[in-house]
Order: structure tokens, then C-alpha cells, then sequence
């Protein structure tokens, strides 16, 4: 049952993609790409990655639904017809893509015990991490407590990027505002 | 029947339902059409991942399916919101001072 879902699942998101891709409705586009992060949510929880799902449902599913429909509603929801060729935009992409499938055969076959991950600390954490951390969930102590200079550098680049986008857009419509006001 | 095949049904027929609201996405002539079938896609995918936990056993994909639904819910609001006032902002920010 597992692989028909996994098929039926990525045949589902390759003709949400090419929709989204084809599509000239911008709206539609704010919807399926809700879909297609549902989709791959779907297939990293199968993968038992249940961490990398949850991110992609809240960030993928609710927020980039949001906030796209935010930017439609300041830009308008009809794309305007594009008059310069295709090709190079789909030779880079054919070659991007060819490159990370390239790079996907060095990696170990997914779900194999001897994989490093699978031998090299993480024994070590499922014994010890109860005791020395005290957390029963080993993904949460190792973030929080072995990574956890490393979290807390990824929260400060993340605060940094959300003051510096608040920053550009409220201080355009500031001044904007100013000036309808004549100063 | 065994709670396998029972399952094993439902997960077919879970898969098909998203099949036809994948459709109305992706047909739909109207935006409350998509609206509709991207809300009925994301409940669809809650089912599906409580499939997953009923099948293994994993009682913690629960949590994953609740969280689904929540995030589901926010978007349709979004969504809506946009529709009723033509901005996500409060209906009558324009008049007010600061958004």
C-alpha cells in the first residue's frame, strides 16, 4: 500500500506542478502551490520524516498561502503574457535539475542501517539522551540541547531576515503615508 | 475482512476523492471552486495520514494530522478574507492610521 500511495501521491504532484507552471491565473497558481506543499508534506511523513512535514505543512501550506495571497492582493491576480522565448529558462532548468539528480546517486539508498547516520552519534543519543538531557523526544533534545548553539544561530538569522523585510516594507509605507500627509 | 483490507479500501477510496478534487482545482471555473477543492485536498490529506497512523501503528502522526487540519483552516480563512475585503488587512484599515 505504501508504494501505490507513494505513486499515486507524486503522480498527483507532478500534474499540480505542471498546472501551476501552465497556468496563467495567478489565484489558481496561490492554490495548487497550497496543494503541492500538502502533497509533499504527505510524501516526507511517509518517509518518516515527521519534523521536515510538520515545517512544510506550517510553512509550505499555511504561511506561503498567506502570504501569497497578500502579494496578489497588492499585484492583481492575472499574469501578463510573456513575448521573449522559453529556452533558456528551461535549458538552465533542465540542466539544475539533471545536476541534483546526478548528485542524488552519491547519497546512501534511503532507509539502509549502514548509512552514517545510522551508526555514528545517534546510537549514542537514543541510549544516553534520557539521561543527560532529559527530553523523551531524542529529534527535540538534539536541537535543543546538543545543536543547540547551532538552533540558536538559525533563530538569529531567521529574526534578522524577518526585522530587516519589516524594516524595507513599513518604512516605504511610512514614507508614503508622510507624503500623502505633504511633508 | 481484515482491518488491513478495510483499510487498505479506504485508503484507495481516500486517494480517489483527492483524484476529484485535484479536478475541480485544477477545472474549477470559479475561484470558491478551488477554494472549495483546496480545503477538500488538505481534509483529504489529514484522512490519509490518520490512514498512515491507523496502518502503523503510530499513534504520534495524529498530532501531524491535527496540526493539517489547523493550518488548513488558516489558509481558507486567508483566502477568504481576501475575497470578502480585497486585502488582508482589517476591512477598514485604510482609514485608520497605521495597517
Amino acid at each position: 500500500m505504501d508504494s501505490l500511495i507513494d505513486v499515486v501521491l507524486f503522480a498527483f504532484l507532478i500534474v499540480v506542478a505542471l498546472a501551476v507552471a501552465r497556468g496563467r491565473d495567478l489565484f489558481a497558481g496561490a492554490m495548487l502551490f497550497g496543494m503541492f506543499s500538502l502533497l509533499s508534506a504527505g510524501l516526507f511523513l511517509i518517509m518518516d520524516a515527521a519534523d521536515v512535514a510538520f515545517t512544510e505543512a506550517a510553512v509550505g501550506a499555511g504561511v506561503s498561502t498567506v502570504l501569497l495571497v497578500a502579494a496578489l492582493s497588492l499585484i492583481g491576480t492575472e499574469e501578463r503574457a510573456r513575448r521573449r522565448s522559453n529556452f533558456l529558462p528551461l535549458a538552465i532548468v533542465v540542466v539544475t535539475g539533471a545536476s541534483l539528480i546526478w548528485g542524488t546517486f552519491d547519497l546512501p539508498p534511503f532507509g539502509d542501517p549502514a548509512n552514517p547516520p545510522n551508526h555514528h552519534v545517534v546510537p549514542r543519543y537514543l541510549e544516553k539522551s534520557g539521561e543527560e538531557i532529559g527530553i523523551p523526544n531524542v529529534v527535540a533534545s538534539v536541537l535543543a540541547s546538543y545543536r543547540g548553539f547551532d538552533t540558536f544561530g538559525e533563530v538569529v538569522v531567521i529574526f534578522a531576515a524577518g526585522v530587516g523585510v519589516m524594516l524595507l516594507l513599513g518604512g516605504r509605507k511610512r514614507h508614503r503615508q508622510r507624503k500623502e500627509r505633504g511633508l | 475482512m481484515s482491518i488491513a483490507s478495510v483499510l487498505l479500501l479506504v485508503g484507495l477510496a481516500v486517494l480517489a476523492t483527492m483524484a476529484m478534487a485535484l479536478a475541480r482545482g485544477l477545472l474549477g471555473p470559479t475561484v470558491y471552486d478551488r477554494i472549495l477543492a483546496v480545503n477538500m485536498f488538505g481534509t483529504k490529506t489529514v484522512l490519509l495520514i490518520a490512514l498512515l497512523a491507523a496502518r502503523s501503528g503510530r499513534s504520534d502522526y495524529l498530532d501531524i494530522a491535527l496540526l493539517y487540519a489547523l493550518i488548513n483552516f488558516i489558509g481558507v480563512i486567508a483566502v477568504l478574507k481576501y475575497f470578502e475585503y480585497g486585502s488582508l488587512g482589517h476591512p477598514h484599515a485604510e482609514e485608520g492610521d497605521e495597517g
